[in-house]
């Protein structure tokens, strides 16, 4: 008889700058060697994975990171009471220092995570990128950390462009002159806060590589993709799996060095003269990772199974050429399903 | 001059990097060229074929092929 799994995932918010929880429920739902029951964990009342009935059983509304563990606690014990959870896999990087500092509790009441541990956490931060490159030998492009907008000024004369303005969790912008850079730096201040990255710009082609680490320094499942069509948030449209060496070595290399637990997806800019730069290192499963499934590498599925405790060996193949297309769909749902999420904070 | 061993040539000329994800579309002379350069045949075998199917002037095809060669070397697609 098949196990049966209570999973909360977070990340509902299927829209154009995509959460990865829709994608990581599908690709869950997709594998046949346990059932699931499918508890999605939610911000907003209109993300819209709350009303994808056949893929999510039932939702919650939880606080925000900016609420701290205590309130987040709180409502995860009033969850776990109701559904008896198994698993939580939580998808959004400001999200993840809260559930990483809850985890022994978490295991304390019966329910797994696989999460990487907060050293390693915030060793791959942007804000830290250029230390822990040079600290494991990765090529990563030069960086400062401004911390008020008078260091901007400052350095002004030293600039050399392009150079790409990047907000503390999300957002990055190329500028090509102090006034852009001025522009951008703004612009990111007023929606992430400060500090603000200034790279240096590398040309080359974008590369993005889901891995999953089992926490003892193996890489179970690799799939790099390059994208296809990019939207004008920078996000992957539509995409396809490579095969390249060179990036499958810099994975393993990566999990290897950092002993990563959990999904990751590690940005890269290919040089023309193959140069692999790590441009940043997102310590969750990426939105496009039902693509791993896709491929033959059904990376969520694997992460449940190491929760639960099982021992995975490496994936060996995958598909080349398989491609993903996203798309937009108008769900239609009705208002007294929207009351019930904004009202009673559950659906 | 070979076609690299990683590069998908489907009959009708469509070819797919693996490498990269780049793909490519020629027409049925650019097919005809693929196919000849998968079977390993050489510059003067692929000039004398297209000469025999075409009904064109050798020098005509000799700088055509040495055109489509060096775009697919452009590409990264030869050896």
């Amino acid at each position: 008889m098949k196990q049966k799994l209570v999973i909360a995932v977070t990340a509902l918010n299927a829209i154009d700058s995509p959460g990865p929880g829709v994608a990581v429920i599908r690709a869950i739902r997709e594998c046949a060697d346990f059932e699931a029951r499918i508890i999605g964990l939610s911000y907003e009342a209109l993300e819209p994975g709350l009303y994808m009935h056949d893929l999510v059983d039932k939702t919650y509304q939880i606080p925000y990171p900016s609420g701290g563990t205590d309130s987040l606690m709180a409502r995860l014990e009033y969850i776990h009471e109701e559904e008896k959870l198994d698993l939580i896999i939580p998808n959004f990087d400001a999200e993840l220092f809260n559930f990483i500092k809850l985890r022994d509790k978490l295991s304390g009441m019966g329910i797994h995570t696989f999460l990487p541990e907060l050293v390693q956490f915030e060793a791959r931060d942007k804000l830290k990128l250029y230390d822990f490159g040079k600290q494991h030998g990765f090529i990563v492009p030069k960086d400062r950390i401004l911390h008020e907008f008078r260091e901007l000024q400052k350095i002004e004369e030293e600039l050399e462009y392009p150079v790409v303005v990047k907000g503390k969790f999300y957002d990055a912008i190329i500028a090509n002159s102090y006034e852009q850079v001025e522009k951008a730096f703004l612009k990111i201040l007023a929606k992430w806060g400060l500090p603000i990255i200034l790279q240096e710009f590398v040309k080359g082609t974008e590369i993005n590589i889901a891995v999953l680490g089992d926490g003892k320094g193996k890489a179970i499942s690799i799939i790099p993709m390059r994208k296809l069509y990019i939207t004008d948030k920078g996000k992957a449209w539509a995409g396809i799996t490579l095969d390249d060496e060179r990036l499958i070595t810099l994975a393993q290399k990566f999990i290897n060095s950092t002993q990563w637990r959990g999904g990751c997806e590690l940005e890269v800019m290919l040089t023309d003269d193959g140069k692999p730069y790590i441009m940043e290192v997102n310590p969750r499963f990426p939105a496009w990772i039902y693509l791993t499934a896709a491929a033959g590498q059904n990376q969520p599925a694997s992460l449940v199974k190491m929760a639960m405790g099982e021992h995975l060996e490496p994936f060996t193949n995958y598909e080349v050429g398989k491609i993903f297309i996203r798309y937009a769909w108008d769900l239609i749902t009705d208002i007294s399903e929207f009351q019930k999420i904004s009202g009673n904070g559950e659906l | 001059m070979r076609i690299r061993k990683n590069i998908a040539v489907s009959d009708e000329g469509f070819l797919f990097n693996p490498t990269t994800g780049d793909s490519f579309s020629t027409n049925g002379t650019g097919a005809l060229i693929l196919h000849l350069l998968k079977q390993d045949k050489s510059v003067a075998e692929i000039t004398e074929t297209l000469c025999e199917n075409f009904d064109a002037d050798r020098i005509l095809v000799e700088r055509d092929l040495e055109e489509f060669t060096s775009l697919l070397k452009e590409y990264s697609l030869l050896d």
